[in-house]
């Protein structure tokens, strides 16, 4: 095995029990692998940013091919770095209203047609199929495409945006349909809270696994000797803070 | 002065607002390739928007270190990964692998960022568990609904939950597909709504909180 891969497997193993100390309590060991974590991700974030913005989108068009229309965007760029000058931290809104006036220009119709009328054309769908030339009513459940459950769906969005209507008050039939929302509401909620607790436990496993693999002994078994370390270091830690930790108390 | 610090920034918005809101509606090559220039010059100037984020992280943890505040190593330790990444990534230009080697910025990558990663959000595994134990108990009708949902999904996504009860991958399925979607369709339309008055307002003028305070 290479030296690389034998290094790499005890620093991730040690950094993998580090950040697990969490769950005792925070603990130096915790905040030196947190600190590392923020500094490497930051340095890989402008790394490749650097690889596809400076390399990629500007220097390689304006030296290679000649675009120098490049340069407005280089210059409003620029514009946001004014914010250091503060004599000259007005100039760094032009870069903004750029952005902002951009952003907001493209979203309109965007937000409109996708996300507003399509959702609504889906959803408001027949409420019963033609099979052979005579109107059917579909009744699976396990078909998202059904009749019934085209009918759920848009009890369900109606109900949910009646919920968030507050022009009207909620009483009589307005109220039976915010109610009905409020349900609707709960199980998507429940539904997103199920399905987030299983991806987290996907990623534990995933750990898991590797702290299982490099438990190995052709790693040389780092999991085992550095559980070990990081459990010692916990305990020295707890007993040196014990000590001060009283006479505040007091 | 007035114009250039306050109206300018203003017009600017509503011209390039009123220009990219039209843009969408005419299907001429011109107006494919001005949105197309116009994404690329988005992403330039994102690069600087991240310039401006680093330099307030590197402001904040150099003045704990040049004060000594309490944990100023971990600051340390900060810069130090942050400039050690940004060194072997530039001398090796941003690769992780070089003719199918891994190189010293790909080993950073896996043995380094993808554990830290990986165990930083699986350890909120436990606190989701901690958080449902409060917050799950049924004390009324919804609180009910919700942790059945919630328990129907976590059953329908593992072999065991669908060994023990054969049904529940298929109601997993239902609700997220049928129920979860029509909320989700709402809560979107309802967003996509207030993202649009939102930004005929910036548009218009009406909202200026992007400006920032200060000075006129």
């Amino acid at each position: 095995m290479s030296f690389e891969l034998l290094l790499g497997a005890w620093v991730a193993t040690g950094l993998t029990l580090f950040i697990f100390t969490f769950l005792y309590e925070d603990n130096p060991l915790f905040k030196l692998a947190e600190h590392l974590y923020v500094g490497i991700s930051v340095g890989y974030a402008i790394v490749k940013t650097y690889d596809t913005v400076i390399i990629r989108l500007i220097y390689e068009p304006m030296v290679k091919q000649g675009d120098w229309s490049l340069l407005i965007p280089l210059a409003i760029g620029m514009l946001m770095l004014a914010r250091y000058v503060p004599k000259a931290t007005w100039m760094s809104r032009i870069a903004f209203a750029f952005i902002v006036g951009v952003g907001s220009g493209l979203a309109i119709p965007r937000v409109v047609s996708s996300f507003i009328l399509k959702q609504i054309e889906d959803t408001v769908r027949p409420l019963a199929s033609m099979v052979q030339g005579s109107p059917t009513f579909t009744y699976s459940l396990t078909d998202p495409g059904s009749n019934l459950n085209a009918i759920i769906l848009l009890i369900g969005m109606v109900s949910v945006l009646f919920y968030f209507f507050f022009s009207i008050e909620h009483k009589g039939p307005v109220q039976v349909a915010a109610r009905t929302g409020i349900l609707f509401l709960m199980i998507a909620f429940g539904a997103a809270f199920g399905y987030t607790v299983m991806a987290r436990m996907s990623l534990l496993i995933g750990r898991l696994t590797d702290l299982i693999e490099y438990a190995e002994p052709r790693y040389g078994r780092p999991s085992l000797w550095l559980a070990a370390v990081t459990v010692i270091g916990l305990v020295l830690w707890s007993m040196k803070r014990r000590p001060q930790a009283e006479p505040t108390e007091e | 002065m007035i114009f250039f610090r306050r109206q300018l920034p203003l017009l600017i918005t509503l011209v390039t607002g009123i220009v990219f809101a039209a843009q969408y509606y005419v299907p001429h090559p011109a107006s494919e390739e001005m949105l197309t220039t116009v994404t690329k010059w988005l992403q330039i100037i994102g690069g600087f928007a991240l310039v401006l984020g680093v330099t307030s992280l590197f402001h904040i943890h150099a003045v704990k270190i040049r004060r000594k505040e309490p944990g100023w190593g971990y600051s340390f330790v900060l810069y130090a990964a942050m400039l050690g990444t940004i060194a072997i990534g530039l001398w090796l230009e941003g690769k992780e692998t070089i003719n199918g080697t891994m190189t010293a910025f790909g080993w950073i990558y896996n043995f380094m960022m993808v554990p830290l990663q990986g165990t930083m959000f699986a350890i909120l595994a436990f606190f989701i568990a901690s958080a449902a134990y409060r917050s799950f108990r049924a004390r009324s009708r919804e609180a009910a609904v919700l942790l059945i949902a919630a328990i129907i999904v976590m059953m329908g996504r593992v072999p065991l939950g669908e060994y023990l009860v054969p049904i529940s991958g298929d109601i997993t399925q239902w609700i997220l597909n049928v129920l979860n979607a029509s909320v989700r369709r709402a809560i979107l339309i309802g967003v996509s709504l207030g993202a649009v008055a939102l930004s005929l307002k910036i548009i218009f003028g009406v909202e200026r909180a992007y400006l920032g305070g200060g000075k006129e």
